[in-house]
Parts: structure tokens; sequence; C-alpha cells
């Protein structure tokens, strides 16, 4: 069995294409401590519980309440150890033992303990949970008699000592750490799950930063320090509060008159070009990447997509620069799936570059150069519907005529999961952000041939069982040190699922993140690719003290 | 009048069926899956059919149906398929936000709308007449989105009289109630316009006027409570417009009711939520429109309920 202890981190870290990690996030010295901030959001938090909420709002709340195994150094996406102090992986990458820090107390004053860890995850996979993270888990050995409801837990989850848990798995998996990190393994308490049954995610408890102060249904819900918290120095701020109920353009009304921090939902495309216009302003957003990808879905069980010239000639027929100027320059052109900040991206891929022509020559090639008729599915909202009749512009000009269906997005998803269903759909709204920082959260679900069923979400029904091997066999070096060859194996494959083409990627959009004058901390803290809009654990006031 | 009022229950209790079921049907023939919300982009098919058969979603329409209102007899509206909470907690945390923005839009309205009908009939054919039935035009057309943001704009952005939206005190209030009225007055000042016409006309405001009486004694003691009566009864049915109509003005105030809840849900398939609200709204207007006929006969006593 190889040791990597604390130390393996920095190496995984670097190895995984990124900057150098420490083994435990450390609060920045500079910040000052206390004061409150408010956060506006639109919609209802629908559920505080780990288990269950899967929204790109909830995401970021449940990371301060509760904790994992592994998390990421704030604004980065660096694996640093998080509730586990250290952690080994057998040389064979199907054993992980976890190693906990001690003295980590839940909200509600009781140590935590490997047992909860193990029962947190259990709890996931049990189909009576009905989370949408069970899958998740797939690779712990046991996992498919616990999620059919035959077995009590999953049997490849040992509670070692009450500091000590460890992981078999059924395969070597190099994104294990990540999924330690993801909230579906955040820790919570037995005995307050029980208490509250389905209401937990109404009462949460976990060992976070934060702690639920009020709740009030549909109109705010107010975080507190936890000042328990393992990680001493850490939150910043005294209280939270959220919120709910507040149109975008409202939030950012009551941001220009100094009444809130953060306005959750952003900028209002209406106003983007106001705000950006005025240097005050302007000042005061902070832009970023996102791990998020933009695209057309071609179906290839549909005539002409299943000829892959086709599917080229889109490809080369959409102007994406001029598409990106539609939304106003929130998004940069992309010419692959990954977006450029993930590890793994292509740097040198050029895509398929913009030629009408030569998209034109394609379709003759095909035998389809008189043009043809198709639809193009997209979601019915702001500016989705003008996304894609720019989208159906550029078709246009080499023949081919595409219909728009728009539509809401439940149905929208709904005819892509059917085999004959959609040919082309415009992802806007529905596209994929990645669930971690791993190239492989690219694939499975939306290119692989595990997605293409119905009720999936590979939309194009793409399935190459070839770049299926290619994937498994890349997930299997688990070893941090092999990290970088198993990113350029991965950049291997999305080049290769280019050449056929089942998707036109079309911009990465960024993210711009407004803040009142007195939040504090760095840039990175209000674009963190994990946490949306903002890492609440680590930003400050500037104005206490 | 009992025997009338029994048999306006059994009538409103058929009709809050035949919604329930109109209702459900439509949901259930939506094409969007409300399993595929539940269960996530990551959940793999075996977990969705998984969580499609808990929530007896594989059964057939009627015997989802049965079960519904099974449940809904013994008071139970189910459980939010996103939430995960009580649907009747969820509604009832947010019922007394949306009845006080509906009692503060009535006051408004009748203020507003009867004010306007009243002296537009008194001064039949002028000028005055004439512009307060196009303003009330402009009204009754205006979207409401519009109004509440330029309400929004002047009275809270730029005069800074009243907070921009939110929930809490009467300053909350002013602005979103007074964006209903605007609407509901038009309506209003021509419905009591042309009532009030019709009893000028009559016999008994001539001698009224003949015996010598004051013209605002005339018009108040003795024109109003007659040309009041159909403005009762479209009261009450107001009140379940009102009710299910709120949506687009919660939403831009941020008024945490019903309407807000329903339209977040509708956005995510929680048809618990979706259900549960519509039966409410759909008691309202039902209770409105009994409030409405119980209400008439005291006011007007030539009025008889059989």
């Amino acid at each position: 069995m190889k040791t990597y202890l604390a130390s393996t981190v920095a190496v995984a870290a670097l190895a995984f294409g990124l900057s150098a990690a420490s083994a435990q996030v450390v609060p920045d010295p500079d910040a000052k401590n206390g004061g409150s901030i408010i956060i506006t959001y639109k919609d209802d938090v629908a559920t505080l519980d780990p288990a269950i909420g899967y929204d790109w709002q909830n995401w970021s709340m449940i990371k301060s309440l509760f904790d994992g195994l592994m998390d990421y150094e704030p604004g980065t996406t660096n694996l640093v150890p998080d509730l586990a102090e250290s952690y080994t992986i057998s040389e064979d990458g199907q054993t992980f033992t976890f190693k906990l820090r001690a003295g980590v107390k839940f909200h509600n004053g009781r140590e935590m303990t490997a047992e909860d860890v193990k029962y947190s995850i259990d709890r996931v996979v049990n189909p009576q949970t009905q989370s949408p993270g069970q899958g998740f888990f797939a690779s712990i050995k046991g996992y498919d008699e616990a999620a059919e409801g035959k077995a009590d837990g999953v049997s490849g989850i040992t509670v070692i000592d009450p500091l000590t848990v460890q992981f078999e798995l059924t395969r070597p998996d190099a994104t294990f750490l990540h999924v330690m990190a993801i909230n579906f393994s955040h820790v919570v308490p037995k005995e307050e799950v029980e208490k509250h049954g389905p209401d937990f995610g109404k009462n949460p408890v976990g060992t976070g930063a934060f702690k639920l102060g009020e709740w009030a249904l549909g109109q705010r819900v107010v975080f507190e320090k936890n000042a328990d918290y393992w990680n001493k120095g850490l939150p910043h701020l005294d209280a939270i509060t959220f919120e709910i109920g507040q149109e975008p353009i409202v939030a950012l009304l009551r941001l220009q008159k100094g009444e809130i921090d953060i306005p959750g939902d952003g900028i209002p495309p209406a106003k983007f070009q106001e705000v950006m216009n005025d240097p005050e302003q302007k000042a005061r957003v902070v832009e970023g990447g996102q791990l998020h990808t933009g695209y057309v879905t071609m179906n290839v069980n549909i005539p002409p997509f299943d000829n892959v010239k086709v599917r080229q000639a889109v490809n080369m027929a959409i102007n994406k620069e001029r598409i990106v100027q539609l939304i106003n320059n929130r998004a940069v052109p992309a010419n692959q799936p990954l977006p450029p900040s993930m590890p793994g991206y292509a740097k040198d891929y050029q895509g398929y570059a913009y030629d009408a022509e030569k998209a034109k020559a394609l379709l003759t090639e095909a035998g389809v150069g008189d043009g043809f008729e198709t639809d193009l599915y997209v979601m019915n909202t702001d500016p989705n519907p003008r996304i894609a009749q720019g989208i159906q512009q550029d078709l246009a000009a080499i023949g081919i005529k595409a219909n728009i269906q728009a539509l809401a997005q439940a149905n929208v998803i709904a005819a892509g999961g059917e085999k004959e269903g959609a040919p082309m759909i415009w992802s806007g709204g529905m596209a994929w952000i990645a669930d971690f920082p791993d190239p492989s959260n690219f694939y499975g679900p939306i290119l692989g041939c595990g997605g293409a069923v119905p009720g999936g979400w590979n939309w194009s029904w793409y399935c190459n069982a070839d770049l299926d091997k290619k994937a498994e066999e890349a997930d299997s070096i688990v070893d941090p040190a092999k990290a970088e060859e198993r990113n350029e194996m991965w950049s291997d494959i999305y080049v290769k699922i280019m050449e056929d083409a089942p998707w036109a990627p079309v911009f990465n959009e960024q993210r711009f993140t407004m803040k009142s004058t007195r939040m504090g901390g760095g840039d990175n803290l209000y674009v963190d690719p994990v946490h949306i809009p903002v890492n609440y654990d680590h930003v400050y006031v500037n104005d206490v003290q | 009048m009992i025997s009338y009022l029994g048999r306006r229950i059994i009538q409103s209790i058929l009709i809050l069926l035949g919604i329930s079921l109109i209702t459900f049907a439509l949901l259930y023939l939506l094409p969007a899956d409300p399993v595929r919300q539940i269960a996530g982009r990551s959940a793999t098919p075996a977990t969705v059919e998984s969580i499609r058969r808990q929530l007896g979603l594989d059964q057939p329409f009627l015997v989802q149906y049965g079960r519904y209102l099974w449940s809904l007899l013994q008071g139970d509206l189910g459980r939010s398929y996103i939430q995960r909470s009580e649907v009747s907690q969820l509604i009832v945390a947010r019922l007394p936000a949306t009845l006080l923005l509906m009692l503060g839009a009535i006051v408004f309205e009748l203020l507003i709308g009867l004010t306007m009908g009243i002296v537009a009939a008194v001064r039949r054919g002028t000028r005055t007449d004439q512009s307060l039935m196009v303003v009330s035009f402009i009204g009754v057309s205006a979207p409401q989105f519009v109004v509440g943001l330029l309400l929004l704009y002047v009275f809270a952005v730029k005069l800074g009289w009243f907070p921009i939206g939110g929930y809490g005190t009467f300053s909350h209030l002013v602005l979103p109630a007074l964006t209903v009225a605007v609407m509901s007055s038009g309506w209003y000042a021509r419905m009591m316009r042309s009532s009030m016409i019709d009893v000028l006309r009559q016999d008994y405001i001539r001698t009224a006027r003949a015996k010598g009486l004051a013209r605002a004694t005339v018009l108040l003691r003795h024109a109003l409570p007659n040309a009041i009566l159909p403005i009762i009864a479209m009261i009450g049915i107001d009140i379940g417009i009102l009710m299910g109509g709120i949506v687009v003005v919660e939403s831009v105030f941020g008024w945490p009711g019903i309407g807000q809840l329903v339209w977040q849900a509708i956005q995510r398939v929680d048809i618990p939520i979706i259900m549960g609200v519509t039966l409410v709204s759909a008691l309202a207007i039902v209770l409105g429109n009994l409030l409405a006929d119980i209400i008439a006969p005291l006011i007007d006593p030539r009025i008889k309920l059989r």
C-alpha cells in the first residue's frame, strides 16, 4: 500500500494541472471579522438538505452549512482535505482510507465521527431518500444492492475506528476524491435527520462554518456564524441574510441604493450594458470563467444528422462570435465540449472555424446540397430564443431551414430524452455545468453511451463504444502523480468526439458577480468555480472593527 | 334561504371536484416529467424509476387521481416534490401575505374606482367624464408588470417614499396593492358609473331633489346604496380573481404570497404545489361568490334567495 498522506495533496493538485495546495484551507489573515451581509434571490430556497439540494442556488448555501471529507481551496479547483485530516489510496486505486479531524462538532453540539460519514452516504444511496446524487457513489462496493434497497447500507464503506473510515471500490476511480467533495457526500447527524424526517431540508444541522438562524418561508433565510467551527478564524461574517422573492431588476436597484450586498441571480441581461458602461458600477463587477459550455446537440438517430458531414457542416455554419455579441459578450466562443478553465481542455485544438462556403460543400457531399428542413428545440426564456434565432439565420445561410420550437425547460428536456424526439437542441438554460472540476464530468451522462437512453441527458444520442472504453481507462488512473497523463487522455477523447461532431459547441458563459462597495476579499472568491455566486465562508466586509 | 345555501354548497363541492379533476388531468398530460426534475441530471434510469415508483407516478391516471382525492379528503395536500415539505404548510405560510395584499388592493380599488365612477356619473357627458373613462381604460389595459415597475421606479427609487419591494410594514403594502388596484379600479369605475347613471334617472331621485335635499345628500344617501349593489357582487368575484391573479404583482414586488409560490412551482413541475394552490384559489372563488350571494339580500331586501 502506497501512503500519500497530506503531502500528497500538493502532488495531487499539481498533477491535476493545478497550483499547489496546502493541507487545510487557511483563512485570509487580512480579512476583517464581524458584520453581516444581505444576498437576494428570486426563487425560494428549495431545501438545505445536502442529499436533496441540487440547484445552483442551494448548492453553495449547503456547502456553508455542511462539510465533506474533501473540499476545494477557496477560489480554485484544488482539492484539499476538509473533515478528513489525511487520506491514503491503495496501490490498485480501489481502497480510499480517510483519517478524520478530531473534535469536529455538529451544530447541535455532538461530535462528528466516522459513523456519521458512513450514515450520510448510506442515506444518499438508500432509494427511499430519493436523492438526485445517488449515482455518484456507484463505484463503491455494494452500491447496487444498497441502491436497489436490498441491503441496509453500502457494504464497501467500513468504519475502522471513530476517526477512520474506509471506502472499497469495485474499480479504480480517479474522480473519487471529487465525489467526496460534492454536497451529496456531506456529513449529516443521524439523530437530526431522524427527528425531522423529510423536513430535515428545512431544519439543516451540519458541521459547517454557518448554522441556520431563521427561515421565514418565502421571505428570508438567515445564516449565523458557527462559533464552534473547527477551522478557527472562519467564517469572517457574523451573519448572512438571504432575502427571497426579489426580481433581479429590483435587486439591482436595491444594490445601487446600498440596501443589499450581492444580487444572487446576477445582473439582469437588460441592464448589463448599462452597468458595464458606468465606470463606478463596473468597478463592482467581478468577471470570471465558469465550468459551463453552451452547445447545439444534433441527434445522430435522425437523418440527415446521421451523416457526420452534415454535423460538421453545422459546426462550420454557426458564427459563434456573433452569437456571443447577441448576449452582450457575456461569454467566450467555444470549440470543444470542455470549458477553458477545466483541466484537460485541449488548448491547441482549433475546432471548426466559421466557414459557410465549406459548410455548403460538406452538405453537397452528404447529398443534401439543396438543404433540408429540421427543428431546433430551445428553452423559452431570454436570451435563449434570441440565440436560437441567431443560429437559425446562420443555418439558413447554408440552406438548412431550422424551425424554432421554444418550450418550457422541462419539455425540452423531455424531447431530448426521446430517441427520435428532437433533431437539434440549443442547450441554453439547461446546459451542462460541471458537478466537480474534472474532465470526466462532461462525458458520461451527456456524451457517453450511458446517457444515450430514454430519459437521459445525451441529447445527441451519440454512442461511441471505443471512447467509452477509453474513458474507463482514463478514470482508472488513480495515482495523482499520473494525473497529467490522465488529463491528456481526456483531451484526446474530446477531440475525437469533435471529429464525429455530435455537438456544435457555441460558447462558454462567463460569470459576472456584482457586489456592494463594502465587500472585501480577493476577486476569486466572487467567481469561485465551486461556489456560486460567492464563497460565503471566506468573504468579509470592510466596514467593521 | 337554508335550502338555497345547501344547494349552493353542494354545487360548490362539485365545482371544486371538477376543477381538481381537470387540473390533475392537465398536469398528468404535461409532457414534462416531474420525476426527472426531482432526480436531476446525474440520476441513472434506475434511480428515476425507483423515485417514480415511490411517488406512485407509475400508476394509471385514475389510480393516481383516486389516491390524491383520498388524501385530500383527509386534509392532506401531499408533499412538494422539490422542497419535500408539506404543501399545506407552504400554502399556510404564504396565505397571510396574499390575503393582506388582496385586502389592500380591494380597499384601494374601491376608493379609486368608486370615486371615479361617481364623479363620472354625476358629470356625465362632460370632459371630466370622458377623461376619467379614458384613464380607467388605460388602467384596465396596462400590463401589471409595467404598472408595477413604473410605480416602483417613481415612488420607491426616484422619490424614495416607499421601500423597493419586500414585505412587513404598511409602506411595503402600498405599491403592490396600488398596482393591483390600478387595473381593477378601472372596472369598478365603469361599473359604478353606469349603475349610478341608471339610479340617478329614477323617479325617487328626482323626488328627493324636488324636496330640496342637498345634492350630496341625495347622491350619497339615496343614490349610492342602490347603485352599489352590482359592485358588491363584483367584489365577491374579484376575491377569486385576485387570489389567482396576483402572480405578476407578487413577483415584481417580491411579495411572499401564494402567487409567487405557484409560479415557481410551475417552472419546476412541482405538481403537488400547483394542485394545492389551484384548489385553494378555486375555493376562494367559490366562497367569494357564495359570500356575495349571501350578502346581497341583506343589503337589498328585494333580492330573495330561492
